[in-house]
């Protein structure tokens, strides 16, 4: 995983609630075995079907901050939501609510998510429509929204966050407890079901 | 201290804990199949990782399988080539891999606890949201990504924080007609798409309890639908009669010790929950959705709702966005919506139950000429005992299609979906747009509502045919 530590970009008003992970990558693009390359398929159907959606507007087409209204990610666990959003440049989304399958895959993959509630989301927005061109900072180091005039602090869970600043692996980071394991798994009971 | 079910199960399971820090966490069963794997085995093999207990994985393919001519090579080479990869890997990691073809093929939520895998107390994890499906046996189970699947092939363990819990009790009894899925339906619409947002939610009460396995796991399955990653139910007997002679569950001795354990599965008299939500099931009438998300509802003797009538602002911008997209008109009642295709099937609702209580009202009756209904079992065993039961036979006589095992037409990623602007009555989870195929509109039901329906043409209750024959 890559480390995020501060990030500057334009941010794309997405005015929508319960984005589900089915409109941020539709199946069909899942039936692939790579990791990479998932762009084409980021919000494959609004922006195919809908002339005025945000990434269709050339003002937003540099985008990487996404800021959206409650529910972001809920639905289906594909990872490949957040691969899809990454690969055509997202490195932060803003929203009040997250699914949570999504924000865990999200804080495992380096795509910040952050929690801010709905009024100031609304403020994002408005300085997105009114001001596309200028950019926002989003600081992981400080904790902080900063853009225009104004600054807003943000909460990450902490261990989230260490992970992100240092750019950690978890399995690297789990394998360190391998004996802690195997005596865990010493101590299961025999009854337990297993494949052979 | 007291515990709730949940806060048990994840207690016997911590293997470290360390302040400011989440949990690690050991999982006894990981289920995979072929969407979500591809990219984990390829990370461990660039590292040089193996799969650290094989033992406790378990592969199946059900996503992209066909339900039709099953015994060919798949002829989406996109969806073979995936089904090659799990194959591969499968072979590669030593992995027991339930292929197409093989009796115990089907739909990764409905072989699990088929085979007697899913038991009480058991933490079981899978890259699919749907994974709550086991929670029905008092198992801790829930949906990971990929990067997750490919953290548990290495070290059969999670990292995570415990999670809040919610007790979802639910008084009286239901009605007659009204089922497991009318009641989850019910559920999320009460609490919101996001109601459930951190929580694992217990199922508790006299309705619960007067459940069958089939029915539970129907209600477990749509946890993830009210935004919690794992719905439990306290396992009872009814649990260890369903589990008693599966393949995988104890025998003799140890299947003694195994229940004497898992009866002191359950929450204490005492455990307090972080939330609470009370529901009474005997005011409960056949549900369905109107809208694109799964808390977009309501009984089926309502209307479509106006759009104005919702005093959340984000709620009525989705409204009118949802009922576009459903090109329905507010103030229609629902049982006026007609329908094109009828879909029983999926890890919701696809298990012998379903498929009996589907079958039962098509019994000696034919489904509208208009119609096309698909009956997909969940598992090559439903099927099986479906077509021992003469199932098969009563829905070919209808007028259905009866199919091989698969996730099919819940979420469209095989041959079997809906054209744009197809309309469907569908027993699957979810209703997004486009979720069962590309313009396609979809409305949630139970499979005795999607009987009716496929009888009568529009949105219908099973006791609306019973009135009219």
């Amino acid at each position: 995983m890559n480390a995020f530590t501060v990030h500057r970009g334009i941010v794309a008003p997405l005015r929508r609630t319960n984005v589900d992970t089915d409109q941020i990558i539709p199946a069909s693009y899942l039936k692939r075995v790579t990791r990479t390359g998932f762009e084409d398929g980021l919000f494959a159907a609004w922006r195919a079907n809908e002339a005025d959606f945000v990434l269709n507007k050339p003002h937003y087409a540099a985008s990487s901050i996404l800021v959206a209204d409650n529910d972001f990610g809920t639905g289906s666990s594909r990872e490949h939501a957040v691969w899809a959003l990454m690969d055509y440049g997202f490195r932060v989304v803003i929203a009040p609510r997250f699914g949570d399958i999504f924000q865990n895959n999200a804080l495992k993959t380096g795509l910040l998510v952050v929690e801010q509630p709905v009024a100031e989301v609304e403020r994002l927005w408005q300085h997105a429509e009114s001001h596309p061109d200028q950019p926002v900072d989003v600081d992981l180091v400080a904790n902080e929204i900063r853009y225009g005039n104004a600054t807003t602090s943000f909460g990450v869970d902490p261990y989230a966050r260490w992970r992100l600043l240092e750019g950690l692996d978890d399995i690297a980071l789990t394998e360190r407890h391998r004996d802690l394991i195997s005596e865990f798994e010493n101590g299961r009971p025999e009854r337990l079901p297993s494949i052979r | 201290m007291a515990g709730t079910l949940a806060e048990k199960v994840w207690e016997s399971h911590v293997v470290r804990h360390a302040d400011g820090e989440p949990d690690l966490l050991f999982i006894d069963m990981h289920l995979v199949h072929e969407v979500t794997s591809p990219q984990a085995f390829d990370a461990l093999r660039t590292a040089g990782r193996g799969v650290r207990r094989p033992d406790l994985t378990l592969a199946t393919e059900d996503h992209n399988v066909p339900t039709l001519d099953i015994d060919k090579p798949i002829a989406d080479l996109v969806s073979r080539t995936q089904i090659e990869t799990l194959r591969r890997n499968c072979a590669e990691f030593g992995i027991r891999l339930h292929a197409m073809g093989d009796e115990e093929q089907g739909i990764v939520h409905v072989i699990g606890p088929q085979l007697g895998l899913t038991q009480p107390g058991l933490t079981i994890v899978c890259g699919d949201s749907h994974t709550s499906t086991h929670g029905a046996f008092g198992a801790l189970a829930f949906g990971i990504g990929t990067s997750e699947v490919e953290h548990v092939l290495a070290t059969q363990t999670l990292t995570g924080a415990r999670p809040k819990t919610m007790a979802v009790n639910v008084d009286g009894g239901l009605p007659a007609g009204v089922s497991a899925k009318d009641l989850i339906l019910a559920l999320i619409t009460q609490i919101g798409t996001g109601g459930g947002q951190g929580y694992v939610i217990e199922y508790r009460g006299a309705a619960i309890e007067a459940l069958s396995m089939e029915g539970r796991m129907t209600i477990c399955n749509m946890s993830i639908e009210a935004g919690a990653r794992a719905g439990m139910i306290a396992p009872d007997d009814t649990t260890f009669e369903y589990l008693s002679g599966r393949p995988h569950a104890p025998k003799g001795a140890a299947w003694d010790e195994a229940v004497a354990d898992w009866r002191t599965l359950r929450s204490d008299d005492d455990a307090r929950f972080d939330t609470e939500v009370r529901l009474d099931a005997s005011a409960l009438s056949p549900f369905v959705t109107w809208g694109t998300n799964p808390g977009q509802g309501a009984p089926l003797s309502d209307s479509v709702p106006n759009p104005d009538d919702f005093a959340d602002p984000g709620d009525r911008v989705s409204a009118q966005k949802a009922l576009a997209y459903m090109n329905l008109e507010p103030g229609t009642p629902l049982r006026e919506v007609t329908v094109d295709t009828v879909f029983v099937g999926s890890c919701t609702n696809g298990r012998i139950e379903d498929l009996r209580i589907a079958a039962d009202l098509l019994r000696g009756r034919r489904i509208a000429p208009s119609v096309r209904m698909l009956v997909v079992p969940g598992s090559m065993r439903v099927k099986a005992a479906a077509e021992a039961e003469g199932l098969d036979q009563i829905f070919l006589d209808a007028g259905a299609e009866w199919r091989s095992a698969g996730c099919s037409m819940c979420l469209g990623m095989n041959p079997d979906q809906l054209a744009p602007g197809e309309r469907s009555a569908s027993t699957s989870n979810r209703n997004f747009e486009g979720r069962q195929g590309r313009g396609g509109r979809t409305h949630l039901v139970s499979p005795g509502v999607a009987a009716a329906t496929a009888v009568t043409g529009h949105l219908a209750a099973p006791a609306d045919l019973e009135a009219s024959s």
